[in-house]
């Protein structure tokens, strides 16, 4: 059995959480077939998330964000560099020790249809993580799941429970996906595009959960996005990923207030300028 | 001039087991030669479905239950078989939202224009290679890619190339309207911006018809020149795309534009949408919008109000845009208004 929290001591835990720090982290892809060369994903990334913070980690497609993700929850490891999780130097774990650390660091991906598994009620999805992790019995992790199901407003969560995926919205199913990445009172979410598969009418609520989360459980969150009204609602500190390397970075409404390098610059001319000319948002 | 005309169209997803929605309901759109129009809505709300029965792609277990679709004066909605196939040259094309994923894997891009072109020759004309390639290359041209693109297969392009090889695809045959159904949601942002761009160059220049179908509308705002807000499988508000931001508009409208502010702002508030859109297979009785709308009254549980003139256009609400056919609706839209500039 793990040695994890048992969950209860949701409240207050910001104290605990070390911070994450990632230093000169670079991932190289061998090509392989005609011409192989090499790809450089990631180029000597460093940045630091502290305890209980929000950053927000923006970029295109190809830009190296999903990458960088994987390296921080370990499922890849980088070539050169090192990934600190408080004394836990997460690009040596073994196959054992990357399974607890998956208990303390949980991932929250773009696509709610392909993440969970359809022939699996939400309960089931939720109650696995309490299993695996923190060692709870069926019985036991019955009460939790509805708590978590609450915690992500799928209220009344005895509806929800018995649910298969395509019985939900996308909306909903993304907050299933974000109740089994707490279920095991992680210190660490990294959250890769969560909100782009969704409606933009359903984007704000899934953010606003998010946030809201992250202030009350003192998490730690990276948030992974090419939409900057996210990264600008969600984080206090953003950093701009081109080309796999890090072009900008500092407190967000700054960094999108004074934009210095030119692909902040394209990312916010792709904000749609009806919304661009009246700088608070629509009139109301 | 009128190109399109819509009246009361209804389509129902009727399973062969299982329950019957009804995903588009009463819905009238008139759309003129060279209008550039946008249909927004949540998923769900039926807007896809709308564009698919406009342009007569609706497969079991969809069915156009009753309308009229006439389209140049022609009622395509009782076209079958060859006449419909007929009609599809120099008639109407759809831009899918998959469209990047809808390219045949295993056949290079000439094949498919080679394709399209070739099922749609006139009886006795000959489509030789040479000509396809010729045209291939006129028609990547226009959505800004090079002839060399003609030899490649899809898994050698880009997601926002292959969805610039199934526009120029909707274009092989010069529609006179495009259905773009959702043509950049699968996009990065920066892609999505050229690819509009894109979009509203071949509009202007070519002056066909369009209906950008989008849960974005920002992106709809900024291409169209009008918008119709879907919601529950109504249309419940139809304006010139300048005039949405700002004003008072269906409380649904208002909703979606809350949804949206600039990063750069000072200040954001971000309020999405409570609540879910209803079930569409249970019976709807007064306003869909009712269960979820802050400007409720008691004549919207009873009466699903008609379209009627707000502002520029037209909107389906009992409070803003109260209509004669709806007894008391006007004095409620009073009463509200009253209410308000005492509260203020």
């Amino acid at each position: 059995m793990t040695q994890m929290p048992n969950g209860q001591s949701a409240q207050g835990k910001a104290s605990s959480v070390p911070p994450v720090v990632i230093d000169g982290v670079s991932k190289i892809y061998r090509l392989r077939g005609r011409g192989s060369g090499t790809f450089t994903a990631v180029d000597n990334v460093s940045f630091t998330i502290p305890p209980g913070s929000a950053i927000g980690l923006v970029g295109a497609s190809g830009s190296g964000k999903s990458t960088l993700a994987k390296m921080i929850t370990g499922s890849e490891r980088p070539t050169s560099g090192s990934i600190k999780f408080g004394d836990l130097a997460v690009e040596n774990l073994s196959s054992s020790e990357l399974r607890k650390y998956h208990g303390r660091a949980q991932m929250v991906f773009q696509d709610p249809y392909a993440a969970l598994n359809p022939l699996h009620t939400v309960a089931y999805t939720v109650t696995r993580p309490l299993q695996n992790f923190l060692g709870m019995s069926a019985a036991q992790a019955r009460d939790r799941v509805l708590e978590l199901l609450e915690t992500v407003g799928l209220t009344p969560p005895s509806q929800y429970a018995g649910k298969l995926p395509h019985q939900l919205s996308g909306g909903q199913r993304q907050r299933v996906v974000i109740a089994r990445a707490l279920a095991c009172d992680p210190e660490l979410v990294v959250a890769d595009e969560p909100v782009s598969m969704l409606d933009v009418s359903l984007r704000a609520g899934v953010l606003k959960l998010l946030a809201d989360l992250r202030a009350k459980r003192g998490l730690s969150l990276l948030y992974i996005t090419h939409d900057l009204l996210g990264a600008r609602v969600i984080s206090d500190e953003i950093l701009v990923l081109h080309q796999g390397k890090v072009v900008e970075q500092g407190p967000t409404k700054y960094v999108l207030q004074h934009p210095k390098h030119e692909y902040t610059m394209q990312l916010l001319d792709a904000v749609a300028t009806p919304f661009a000319a009246v700088s608070a948002g629509p009139n109301h | 001039m009128t190109l399109l005309d819509v009246k009361g169209v209804n389509v129902v997803y009727e399973p062969s087991r299982g329950t019957r929605i009804w995903s588009v309901r009463d819905v009238d759109v008139e759309l003129k030669q060279g209008e550039f129009a946008g249909l927004v809505g949540e998923s769900g709300c039926g807007k896809s479905t709308l564009g698919f029965a406009l342009t007569r792609m609706l497969r079991a277990p969809a069915r156009l239950e009753n309308g009229v679709i006439r389209f140049d004066g022609v009622d395509v909605a009782s076209l079958t078989g060859e006449a419909l196939r007929r009609q599809r040259r120099n008639g109407f094309a759809i831009v899918l939202q998959s469209g990047m994923n809808a390219l045949n894997p295993v056949r290079n891009v000439e094949h498919h224009f080679g394709d399209i072109l070739k099922a749609h020759v006139r009886s006795g004309e000959h489509y030789p290679a040479a000509a396809v390639r010729r045209r291939g290359a006129e028609l990547l041209g226009k959505v800004g890619l090079e002839a060399g693109v003609l030899g490649k297969f899809p898994f050698e392009l880009s997601g926002g190339m292959r969805q610039r090889v199934s526009i120029a695809m909707a274009l092989a045959l010069e529609p006179r309207m495009i259905v773009f159904d959702e043509p950049t949601t699968a996009l990065d942002v920066i892609v999505q911006k050229a690819v509009m761009k894109t979009i509203q160059d071949l509009q202007r220049d070519n002056q066909f018809s369009a209906i950008l179908i989008s849960h974005d509308l920002g992106i709809v705002l900024e291409a169209t020149n009008r918008v119709m807000v879907m919601y529950a499988g109504r249309i419940v508000e139809d304006q010139p795309s300048k005039e949405l931001v700002g004003g008072l508009h269906h409380p649904y409208t208002e909703a979606l534009l809350r949804c949206y502010a600039d990063p750069r702002a000072e200040e954001i508030h971000l309020a999405g949408i409570p609540g879910t859109p209803p079930d569409l297979s249970l019976p709807q009785s007064g306003c869909s919008f009712a269960p979820r709308c802050p400007l409720v009254q008691d004549i919207c549980w009873k009466v699903d109000p008609p379209l009627a003139p707000l502002g520029h256009g037209l909107a389906a609400c009992h409070v803003r845009a109260p209509s004669d056919k709806v007894p008391g609706a006007k004095a409620v839209a009073a009463k509200v208004a009253a209410s308000k500039v005492a509260a203020t």
